[in-house]
């Protein structure tokens, strides 16, 4: 509660304007970037690009989800601030955007090798690959307590709802789009949802943002669990108390949206990047970064069937339903304030 | 520049128009697939629309008196059926209101209609898309209306789908014309190897061999043509065949009796008794004037000879031959003494040759009787059955049989017979009969012998 309270006091500043930004390269050439990532994790991979492409400054802008979609609206419906690169992880909105047509195309052999759930008209592109995982404090969750799925948290949930009262964090759905993306996409993938709201309601879980926040917070033994985050934040940290489980039942697994604004100042470079992006030697640094999960299943020990990609497609746009999202946030907002009077 | 040197190949032509014949044909074939498969693609993913259109109206339900659309994943995976098209939906309340649906201002006047659902042509963000408009009626306690569901999607898989199935209909007939092209190739090929066989026949052909190019199995349109070379060829050999002849009989008949005159000549010269020497003068005259009546024999051959070939034929009276002979009165030169009478019916007998050819071989016959033959000779015309006859008669033996065999021939001058044979004469009428299909028929009988020049008659005539 006091968590949502604090995201609506900041919440306006930042959809005015970017949460930080950093150049990478000198050349001549300016070319934005703007994007969803952090800068500490996809840094090293746009300042290898700005390596390779001497003539061109990369100003790599760091948007929060919602307020990069308002920005790419505004500048799709005649705006004169035109992003390069949208690069964005709520993929529904990415969606939206070339579904109105604010996106260009382009074709090489490498955006042509990707699979039909990560490439959309040719004008949106999954990049990376990664699951949606549950994150644990190793201290205060042990042994067979661990929730290796759902259902477990669900019966950790039901049994020890003292422990975790106020222990169990998640994305605000209000707030970020990747998490309302996260919580749309479990509405649909199973009967669980409408019980892990209930359940998160009954042990007061809390709401609230950013994944590097989340996880601090569960390194710390703040929270003991954390739901539904992005598991490249988690493996980029590093920390030793923190365990990372892909839950068995299903895995969703995102791909971050590429998309090149129709209005685009330097689409050249910007297709430059995305060869760049999805060529090998970037794919095996984003790998390195977390922002690519290893396909083989006994490194991750999760099974095939329980892979649940998010595909690039027009079934995205119920996620951008005004009805729907009304729906949800009315289901979402009975779990989160169970104890308003 | 090889094609401004070298004429077409009428192989090369008929294919060339095959080609494009099979090219038109498969032009308005693919124009009817891809009409065919326009109107496949649309009438299925008009399907889709609706389908999709009726999910979403199938889950609007009413809730404190406004309508709630919770939208279906089913609608949109329909969509999705077409994974590239960029999709429209927009759900509308009784007077237009908005209830849900993309943001776009497209499609501001949804036609109203009752409960089919209908579709409408228009823009979607400046791409093609098809809309489909379905009504749903509400008549609920706390609400009543109609609400419009309206489903858009743009055209790409419509339009990836006629392409495909114009494509998959067009590979087997591309392959199919390919094949009916070099079959048409092979036959045309095989329709112009009579020709080949000709002008390969022309190209090695000796420019002094007349004889006639071979027909065997040839087609009947080129045999036509052959058959006309041929001909023209045959005439050609006629012709040339007729010059050696005359130029070689020539130089043969006058060499003997102008050596003859000449010594004669020398020795009349030499001769010093005057009675001796005028028989020797009366001797070269007979000569010098036997010598004229051979050359104008060899001349009217000549002539006859160029003329059987040259002359165009025309029809005549045979009648007239043989009385143009008996008026012109020559054989009262030649032989005074001897009476000569004309029988003729009354019918004229049509021929159709060269009168000029035929009045030659008729004066011949009639010189050669008056020359050998006994008084009285008869000159006359019959016309038996399909054939014409001029003959001549004479009351004597005839000549022997042995002489008649070889009647007619160029040389028939026995060593004896000298100039004044009726070998030259004969065989101007054997000529004659063979250049216009008719015969030489020589006969005796009590009254002694009869040669007739038989020709066809120009038509059928009264039988005899």
């Amino acid at each position: 509660m006091r968590y949502i309270l604090a995201f609506l006091l900041i919440f306006p500043f930042m959809l005015q304007a970017q949460e930080a930004t950093q150049t990478f390269g000198s050349g001549p050439q300016i070319f934005r970037l703007r994007s969803t990532t952090d800068i500490d994790i996809l840094g090293p991979v746009i300042a290898r690009f700005a390596e390779l492409n001497p003539g061109i400054t990369v100003n790599f802008e760091q948007w929060g989800s919602n307020a990069l979609f308002e920005n790419s609206r505004t500048a799709c419906e005649g705006g004169d601030d035109p992003a390069d690169v949208v690069f964005s992880s709520a993929v529904q909105q990415m969606v939206w955007l070339v579904n109105a047509s604010c996106a260009r195309p382009y074709t090489s052999a490498l955006t042509a090798s990707l699979p039909d759930t990560r490439r959309w008209r040719n004008e949106l592109w999954g990049i990376t690959q990664e699951p949606a995982v549950i994150v644990y404090n190793r201290d205060q969750i042990k042994g067979a307590d661990v929730p290796r799925t759902r259902f477990a948290l669900l019966d950790l949930m039901r049994t020890r709802p003292s422990d975790l009262r106020g222990r169990i964090a998640t994305y605000d759905i209000t707030e970020s789009g990747l998490g309302f993306l996260f919580a749309h996409s479990d509405s649909l993938e199973a009967s669980t949802f409408g019980a892990m709201l209930e359940g998160f309601s009954r042990v007061g879980a809390v709401a609230t943002c950013c994944s590097a926040e989340i996880i601090d917070g569960v390194a710390s033994g703040r929270f003991q669990i954390a739901y539904n985050v992005l598991g490249s934040y988690a493996a980029s940290n590093e920390r030793p108390n923190v365990g990372i489980i892909t839950p068995e039942d299903y895995t969703l697994i995102l791909s971050r949206g590429f998309m090149i604004p129709n209005n685009a100042r330097q689409p050249q470079i910007a297709e430059r990047l995305l060869d760049f992006l999805l060529d090998e030697e970037a794919q095996q640094m984003l790998a390195d970064v977390g922002l690519r999960m290893a396909h083989a299943s006994e490194e991750t020990g999760m099974p095939v069937s329980a892979r649940r990609p998010i595909a690039l497609s027009p079934t995205l746009l119920i996620a951008m339903d005004q009805g729907q999202r009304r729906q949800l946030f009315a289901l979402w907002s009975n779990a989160f304030e169970p104890d308003v009077p | 520049m090889s094609r401004n040197n070298r004429p077409h190949s009428l192989v090369t032509r008929l294919t060339a128009a095959v080609f494009f014949i099979l090219m038109a044909g498969g032009l308005l074939v693919a124009g009817a697939t891809f009409y065919n498969g326009q109107q496949a693609a649309r009438t299925a993913f008009d399907r889709v629309l609706v389908g999709a259109a009726s999910d979403i109206a199938e889950s609007i339900r009413i809730q404190d008196g406004w309508p709630i659309v919770d939208l279906p994943v089913s609608a949109f995976e329909l969509l999705a059926q077409a994974p590239d098209d960029r999709i429209y939906y927009s759900v509308r309340g009784p007077g237009g209101t908005a209830i849900t649906g993309l943001g776009g201002d497209v499609l501001l006047d949804a036609p109203r209609t009752n409960t089919q659902p209908v579709f409408i042509n228009d823009a979607l963000q400046g791409e093609e898309a098809r809309f489909v408009v379905l009504p749903r009626i509400f008549a609920e306690r706390d609400f009543s209306g109609e609400i419009t569901v309206i489903v858009g999607q743009t055209l790409r898989a419509r339009r990836d789908m006629a392409l495909n199935l114009m494509i998959d209909a067009l590979w087997p007939m591309a392959l199919a014309g390919a094949a009916l092209l070099v079959f048409a190739w092979f036959a045309i090929r095989s329709a112009m190897r009579p020709l080949e066989a000709v002008s390969d026949d022309l190209t090695h052909r000796d420019p002094y061999d007349l004889t006639p190019m071979s027909t065997e199995g040839m087609p009947r349109e080129p045999k036509v043509m052959l058959d006309a070379m041929n001909r023209f060829i045959g005439r050609l050999d006629n012709q040339f065949e007729a010059m050696r002849n005359v130029i070689s009989d020539t130089a043969h008949q006058l060499r003997t009796p102008v050596a003859a005159i000449r010594v004669l000549a020398e020795t009349t010269l030499e001769e010093q008794d005057q009675t001796a020497r005028d028989r020797a003068m009366e001797r070269l005259l007979l000569r010098t004037r036997s010598l004229g009546t051979l050359l104008d024999q060899l001349l009217s051959r000549a002539l006859v000879i160029h003329r059987t070939e040259a002359a165009p034929r025309v029809e005549f009276d045979l009648r007239e031959v043989a009385l143009d002979i008996i008026e012109r009165r020559d054989h009262d030169l030649l032989a005074p003494d001897k009476e000569v009478s004309l029988i003729i019916g009354e019918d004229p007998v049509p021929v159709s040759t060269d009168e000029f050819s035929v009045g030659e071989a008729a004066k011949n016959l009639l010189s050669n009787a008056l020359k050998y033959g006994k008084a009285p000779v008869l000159i006359g015309v019959d016309h038996i059955g399909n054939e014409a006859l001029i003959w001549v008669q004479d009351a004597g033996a005839g000549p022997d049989d042995a002489i008649i065999d070889r009647l007619g021939q160029r040389f028939a001058r026995s060593v004896n017979s000298r100039e004044e044979s009726i070998g030259l004469g004969l065989s101007i009428v054997t000529s004659v009969a063979s250049a216009f299909d008719g015969r030489v028929e020589m006969r005796k009988n009590e009254q002694g012998f009869r040669i007739s020049l038989v020709l066809p008659a120009r038509t059928k005539g009264p039988s005899v």
